[in-house]
């Protein structure tokens, strides 16, 4: 039996994200939202845990009305339970996040597994998962891309530049995965039913024991300015009769630019 | 207490240079010293960490931190921090890196901005850096506001800068060494593949549009009259493990002359990897796709006609 808390965030669809042309920055707000891809992989390792050894899998996350939608889906991937920390994270950097989160994780309580995604796809700063297990006083596992358990102890292939590792580790334990670690499932039309009579807990900052207004002033990091950069690229598509002639005249643009000498 | 001065560390020496070339010019800004810190067993590296700006050298030396472990290295770090008391720590952003800054910050109960592409101090002394942001589409720019500030910094961000012969001071640290609650139990080189793919200055890169790993060829075919290497998207090696390294915001970030993409389709990650390619051109047979957006040069149709096509021309054209 293992009980795993698993990290999930809900995030801007990057694929949808566009660009105001006339401020450069990001169009966040029409953008719609969705599950970050490494979360969910991490999500669907932890309910892979819980199928092969017994257990339970509770998601974790942070956001408001619209972190909902994303909670539905883990839930209907098979998550048993739903904690939402409900409440207005703006001007909150990471270190204020990660506070927030091992206040939470400590509440739920009485886990084994502490599982996250190695980043998440929006902000990049892939921080959380070590920063909780300084937090919380326990080791770390990072860029795991394969899990088991063996008499208790967790048995993770990481994936490092220059070597593959396999390690083995003592329970409770924060894992970050990676993207390839597996592909994470569709819920059924059957699933997605069940998940809404699932339990949804949702609480705020004070709930916690934290004051919200506080760690916003607190925070160490503040972001000045988010902006696209420019892209100077020349779009020319080239136009021919067929394929070959179109890599022929496109032979003659790259050698016309000049890239081929030094 | 009074922070004050620069620490850099990287367990990647090379890294660490680069990082010395950066920490001199913001020291050189706030009036203060730049150091580094060494850690290992049997560490050799303290003369040419001086010699590339070091005004002083910490030295963890020990047997047990002769294989990198985050928990021993991270307290390494925090002795280090303890006795130069420096207002600003850049941290090489290697995988290991990543995982040791955000740990060093949450000890230390202060911020850390991941994987910065520029760095500055204001008037304040506060540090200022620019890093990649939703999928690597965007550069945020922000602001450290509590001290000590911590950064880490991707490997070739910086410049390594000229060695010259001057002084400076060796400082050896003591510390208890906590042992590593994670046991290795298997450890495998990674065949590095070919590599040099970030230095390469023409690269032909491989995307989903290749049907399986023997069409890899073309590309090659194609690479060999340019004297290009080959490259790929995070799938090709991650998911298919046709190649062991791949470009893209998670992967290596390249700056060749040219960038040749065939059946890429140019998703916001892979893009934050080539964008200081100087000229971009790609090959693809869904005019809708992405990658044309980001492309000096495009060519919409079979890659399989297209590659053998502009081999045979660019072949005869070099000549």
């Amino acid at each position: 039996m293992v009980r795993i808390i698993v990290l999930v965030k809900d995030i801007v669809d990057l694929a949808e994200l566009k660009i105001d042309p006339s401020t450069r920055s990001p169009k966040i707000e029409v953008v719609k939202r969705k599950m970050s891809d490494v979360d969910k992989r991490a999500l669907e390792a932890s309910i892979k845990l819980k199928e092969d050894y017994g257990g339970e899998v509770i998601t974790l996350s942070m956001g408001g009305e619209k972190t909902k939608t994303a909670m539905l889906e883990a839930l209907a991937m098979g998550a048993d339970e739903a904690h939402i920390v409900n409440d207005d994270f703006t001007g909150v950097d990471t270190r204020g996040t990660s506070k927030i989160l091992a206040a939470a994780i400590e509440k739920i309580g009485d886990f084994d597994l502490i599982l996250c995604g190695e980043m998440t796809l929006d902000s990049l700063s892939a921080q959380v998962g070590p920063r909780l297990a300084e937090l919380l006083d326990l080791p770390q596992v990072t860029y795991a891309r394969h899990l088991e358990l063996k008499d208790g102890r967790l048995r993770a292939e990481r994936d490092l530049e220059d070597v593959d590792e396999v390690v083995e580790v003592d329970l409770p334990v924060v894992v970050s995965v990676v993207r390839e670690i597996n592909e994470p499932r569709i819920p059924s039309l059957m699933n997605i039913m069940k998940a809404k009579r699932k339990p949804t807990v949702e609480l705020d900052a004070g709930a916690l024991g934290l004051s919200i207004d506080e760690v916003r002033e607190t925070s160490s990091i503040e972001i000045l300015k988010v902006e696209a950069p420019l892209v100077e690229r020349k779009r020319i598509l080239i136009e021919a009769e067929n394929v070959e002639e179109a890599a022929e005249k496109l032979a003659e643009a790259i050698i016309a630019e000049g890239v081929m000498e030094e | 207490m009074e922070l004050n001065g620069v620490m850099v560390y990287s367990e990647d020496v090379e890294l660490e240079l680069q990082l010395l070339g950066k920490g001199a010019e913001l020291a050189a800004k706030l009036g203060s010293d730049l150091s580094a810190l060494l850690m290992g067993s049997d560490v050799k590296d303290a003369k040419t960490l001086i010699e590339h700006g070091a005004d002083k050298v910490y030295i963890a030396d020990h047997p047990k931190l002769a294989q990198f472990a985050v928990e021993p290295y991270r307290t390494g770090i925090l002795e280090a921090v303890k006795k130069a008391s420096p207002e600003i720590i850049l941290l090489g952003a290697t995988k290991r890196g990543k995982e040791l800054a955000p740990r060093v910050a949450a000890a230390l109960d202060t911020g850390c901005m991941t994987e910065c592409i520029a760095l500055d101090v204001d008037d304040e002394r506060r540090l200022l850096a620019e890093r990649l942001t939703y999928g690597g589409s965007c550069i945020a720019k922000e602001m450290s506001r509590k001290r000590p500030h911590i950064a880490t910094i991707p490997p070739r961000t910086f410049q390594k800068p000229e060695p010259s012969k001057r002084d400076g001071k060796v400082i050896k640290l003591y510390f208890e060494i906590p042992v590593s609650k994670i046991a290795i139990v298997e450890r495998k080189e990674k065949s590095r593949g070919e590599g040099g793919l970030e230095e390469a200055p023409i690269i032909v890169a491989a995307g989903r549009g290749l049907r399986q790993k023997e069409d890899l060829q073309l590309l090659e075919e194609l690479a060999n009259v340019l004297g290009a290497k080959v490259g790929c998207t995070r799938p090709i090696a991650a998911d298919s493990g046709w190649l062991d390294e791949w470009i893209g915001i998670s992967g290596l970030k390249v700056r060749p002359r040219l960038y040749i993409a065939c059946g890429i389709s140019g998703t916001v990650q892979h893009a934050a990897g080539i964008r200081d390619a100087q000229i971009i051109v790609s090959i693809n047979n869904d005019e809708a796709a992405n990658i044309f957006e980001l492309s000096d040069y495009g060519v919409v149709g079979d890659l399989y006609k297209a590659i053998p096509a502009l081999t045979k021309a660019l072949k005869s054209g070099l000549k």
